[in-house]
Order: structure tokens, then C-alpha cells, then sequence
């Protein structure tokens, strides 16, 4: 079964395309590593390798998570499948 | 088949002090930005020297002369060096950085350009450097137990797939050799930013992580003195920016997958500090590349870990900087640059164990001899860390 995005841990709010030409539309498999489970999700936009995909919906001003940590802020409402990027999500530091 | 590390060896050169080095260079290291030329003059007509020349050296003061003196000696003194000719400009300060590297007990001299002239330098510096180059290539590589080992890491073009992929695979290899009483560092003090508690709770003694905290908390006041945004496009970088990463606590949760799971942190080093015991040191450091392994260079580590995800093509002149890679596309289109594909960790085709595996399979080769794609490729980055302006 081809792995479109992995997962960090459970509770994380993101996860990370590994593969090249994910397209809106898509259908996805994500593989939480953690805690070794397997997910699907429709992509809302095209998003590049290495980038990320909500996997919850997340409301402006939410702290996004990822590794079970706290990675930053989002700046607009994200939606489930939506592409999640500098563009919606803050740093809190700095 | 996983490798037995309690019964591990490697061949390498013993040195008078007892480090051991995996590689044999004869350098012409020069003090100052002035003495390149005549640094480089050496290394032209003499084979098998290397020149390292750099930036600085001249009015600097204080913490910052303190460090650049420090980074040289450390240099001349790291175990992959086998002899060292350095030139400066004068006498004095020249003298300064013959006498730290002699304290190794490694042949060492000295030569200065005023008064002599670049043409009478490069000649009798030339004659000592070729009397080196027959030492160094009568020496013959020795077994030796792992323990002899230091290793060092810094990872950099990192992506989401450093987080995800190379970077653990660098945290397994660090957790299997850290009970064999190898010697390990990592660094790269503001990269942890939002990941520093988790660093802290690492720490083996209150001591430790007292120490910790207060070089992390100096390195932000810098960051917010001289500040004028978010640091975006500085930290996390372009290319980290490029390659998903969005926040410096994503970036820094993901650095920190560097350091395993098990590994306590044993100890704070200040830059270019040598370690006093084995374990896992933390330096305090910049997170730009050439400096952070410089620096580790200079504090006596002979094999590196590189992890990228972008495909930073980095390496040192001493030294070896073995690269990780698990973005597919990184290790498809910059294959020559990688040395550890791991890409397939992404793929579930590679377990973290064995992708630790195949790293500590590439670090006993390259302790053994083999080049890293950075010494083929001729990457020689050596880059002195500045604390603040000269005088």
C-alpha cells in the first residue's frame, strides 16, 4: 500500500507528504508512526512533497501540533485536508 | 544483521596523546586571513598538504580572539591531523597556535611572513611540509576499539522529511553506540527553540541542565537584540521554508529527533570545546552548517553526521561528513551529495532500526578509510565562527 503522508503521533494535527504530485482531490493513506495506524484523507489543494496537510479541522488562532508538541499558531481557519503552511500557520517564538 | 558493538573495532591512526584520528592530513593552517597566500602556496608545491584558509585573525579580542584561537589549535590538534605546518603573518601569534597544537605531541612548526616575504616563507615552510608528508604516509592505521570513536552531528537543509526520516535514523544510531562509551555531540543552540524543554529533560544532573538553560536563554537574548522580524527565511530558512517546514518549533522538534531516545546529555561545551569524558555533549553553537561542524572539528570529533533533507552539500577539510538523506526526491536528484539513503523509512520499506543500521555501516568504512561523498566531491568548508566585531 503506497503512503501518501505520514504522521508523527496520534494526537498531531498535521502530517507531512511523502510523495511528489499530490493533487486537490486526491484521495490519500497516511501512516501514523507512533503509533503504526493507518488513515485516509481527501487533499483540498495540490501540496508539494515534504509539505503539510491539516488532518483536523483547526480554527484561527489554534495551536497546531506535531511530534505531540507545539509547532506554532495558525492565522486563518484550516480545514481538514487543507494544504497547512506558512501562509496559515505562525511562529510563537521570535 | 545487526552489528555487535561491544566487540567493534576500527583501523585508525593512534596518535602520541592517545586519540585516535581516521584520516591522516598534513595541513598548512594559516593564523590570519593574510597568510592564505602563502598558506596556499605551500599546499600547491608540496602533495599531499591541504591548506585551510579562512577569513580572520587579525584584531580580534577578547571571547572572540579566545574562540578563533581555540578553533585553530583544535584544528591542528584534531586526531585526523597528522602533522601541521602554520603560518601567520608575525611571530607571536603564530608561535600561540604551534605551541597549543604541540601540547598534542604531533610534529609542528611555525612560520611567519614579516620580514621574509611570502616567496622565503612558502620555500622553507615548503621543506618542512614535505618532511611531514613522508611522516604522515609512514604511518599505518591501527586497530582500534570503538570507544576511540567521537562522533558528531548537525544536520542542515533540513526539510519535513529530516524530522520524519534521517534525522531519527542519526537518534538510533547515537542511542546504539551511546552505552559503548563513544563520544557524541550535537549543537546548534537556537535551533531548539521550541524543543529546548525537551532538551532540558534530557540532561543527566540538575547541573547539567542548569548549564543548559542558561546558554540557551544567552543565545535568544542575541536572537531578540538583534532581531528585526520573525527571523523567517533566516530560521527556518529558505530551503527549510521550501521544503515545508514552517515554524522554528517544527524545525527544532524535528533537529532534536537527532539525539535518539535513550541518550541522557551529559555535559554543556562552549564552542570548539573538547569533551572531557565520553557521553553526549551539547555545544553551544551556531546552526549554520560549515560553522557548527568546524566547531566540532576543532573540539577533536573525527566522523560526522549529516542528516539533510533539501540536500545541503556541505563538508570540512578534516572532517569526514557522512550525509543522510530520506526526501525521495533529495536523494534522487542530488544523489552523488548522499552517502546513507534512507528514504525508504517513508516508503515503511526500512525499520528505524535498520536504517540505524545502515548508517553505523557507513561510519565504520568511513572510520576505516573509505571517502564520504563530500571528500570526493572536494568540499573543504571551513568556516570560524565571529562573536561580534574586531577592534
Amino acid at each position: 500500500m503506497t503512503i501518501h503522508f505520514v504522521v508523527h503521533e496520534e494526537g498531531d494535527s498535521v502530517g507531512v507528504v511523502v510523495v511528489e504530485g499530490v493533487k486537490a482531490g486526491d484521495t490519500l493513506t497516511g501512516w501514523i508512526m507512533e503509533q503504526d495506524k493507518t488513515l485516509a484523507m481527501k487533499a483540498l489543494n495540490d501540496i508539494p512533497i515534504g509539505h503539510k496537510l491539516a488532518i483536523r479541522d483547526l480554527k484561527n488562532g489554534d495551536t497546531v501540533i506535531k511530534y505531540g508538541a507545539d509547532i506554532g499558531r495558525t492565522v486563518a481557519p484550516i480545514r481538514t485536508g487543507e494544504y497547512l503552511h506558512v501562509h496559515n500557520v505562525k511562529t510563537k517564538r521570535w | 544483521m545487526a552489528t555487535d558493538l561491544s566487540k567493534a573495532t576500527f583501523r585508525g591512526y593512534r596518535r602520541a596523546n592517545g586519540r585516535v584520528g581516521v584520516r591522516n592530513h598534513v595541513i598548512i593552517l594559516p593564523v590570519d586571513d593574510i597568510s592564505n597566500a602563502a598558506a596556499e602556496g605551500v599546499a600547491r608545491n608540496v602533495m599531499g598538504t591541504m591548506a585551510l584558509p579562512h577569513p580572520y585573525g587579525r584584531l580580534q579580542f577578547g571571547a572572540d580572539l579566545d574562540l578563533h584561537f581555540r578553533t585553530l589549535i583544535g584544528t591542528g590538534a584534531n586526531p585526523n591531523v597528522a602533522a601541521v605546518v602554520v603560518i601567520g603573518i608575525e611571530p607571536g601569534w603564530t608561535k600561540r597556535v604551534v605551541d597549543g597544537i604541540a601540547a598534542t605531541g604531533k610534529p609542528v612548526e611555525g612560520f611567519w611572513i614579516e620580514h621574509n616575504g611570502d616567496t622565503a616563507t612558502v620555500m622553507n615552510a615548503a621543506r618542512k611540509a614535505k618532511e611531514f608528508v613522508h611522516y604522515a604516509t609512514s604511518l599505518e592505521r591501527v586497530e582500534c576499539p570503538l570507544t576511540d570513536l567521537w562522533v558528531s552531528t548537525k544536520c542542515g537543509e533540513s526539510d519535513t522529511t529530516s524530522g520524519c526520516g534521517a534525522n531519527p535514523t542519526v537518534g538510533v544510531a547515537f542511542d546504539k553506540l551511546y552505552p559503548h562509551g563513544v563520544t557524541l555531540v550535537f549543537g546548534e543552540t537556537t535551533e531548539l527553540t521550541g524543543g529546548e524543554h525537551l532538551v532540558a529533560a534530557r540532561c543527566r544532573t540538575p547541573e547539567v541542565r542548569e548549564k543548559f538553560k542558561m546558554v540557551f536563554d544567552r543565545y535568544q537574548e542575541v536572537v531578540n537584540r538583534h532581531r528585526t522580524d520573525d527571523l523567517f527565511e533566516s530560521q527556518p530558512t529558505k530551503g527549510n521554508i521550501a521544503g515545508g517546514l514552517t515554524t522554528i518549533e517544527e524545525k527544532a522538534l524535528g533537529n532534536i529527533q537527532k539525539i535518539g531516545r535513550q541518550c541522557k546529555v551529559d555535559g554543556v561545551l562552549d564552542k570548539a570545546e573538547a569533551p572531557t569524558g565520553p557521553g553526549l555533549w551539547f555545544m553551544d553553537s551556531s546552526s549554520a552548517a560549515a560553522e557548527m561542524v568546524t566547531l566540532c572539528a576543532a573540539a577533536g570529533f573525527v566522523v560526522h553526521f549529516f542528516p539533510t533533507g533539501q540536500g545541503n552539500v556541505i563538508g570540512n577539510p578534516i572532517l569526514p561528513v557522512i550525509k543522510l538523506g530520506a526526501n525521495p526526491k533529495t536523494v534522487r536528484t542530488m544523489a552523488e551529495h548522499i552517502d546513507v539513503d534512507v528514504s525508504g523509512l517513508l516508503r515503511r520499506e526500512l525499520t528505524p532500526d535498520e536504517a540505524g543500521e545502515k548508517l553505523l555501516e557507513c561510519m565504520f568504512a568511513t572510520a576505516n578509510g573509505r571517502w564520504t561523498a563530500a571528500e570526493v566531491l572536494g568540499h573543504r568548508e571551513f568556516v570560524l565562527t565571529r562573536l561580534y566585531e574586531s577592534a
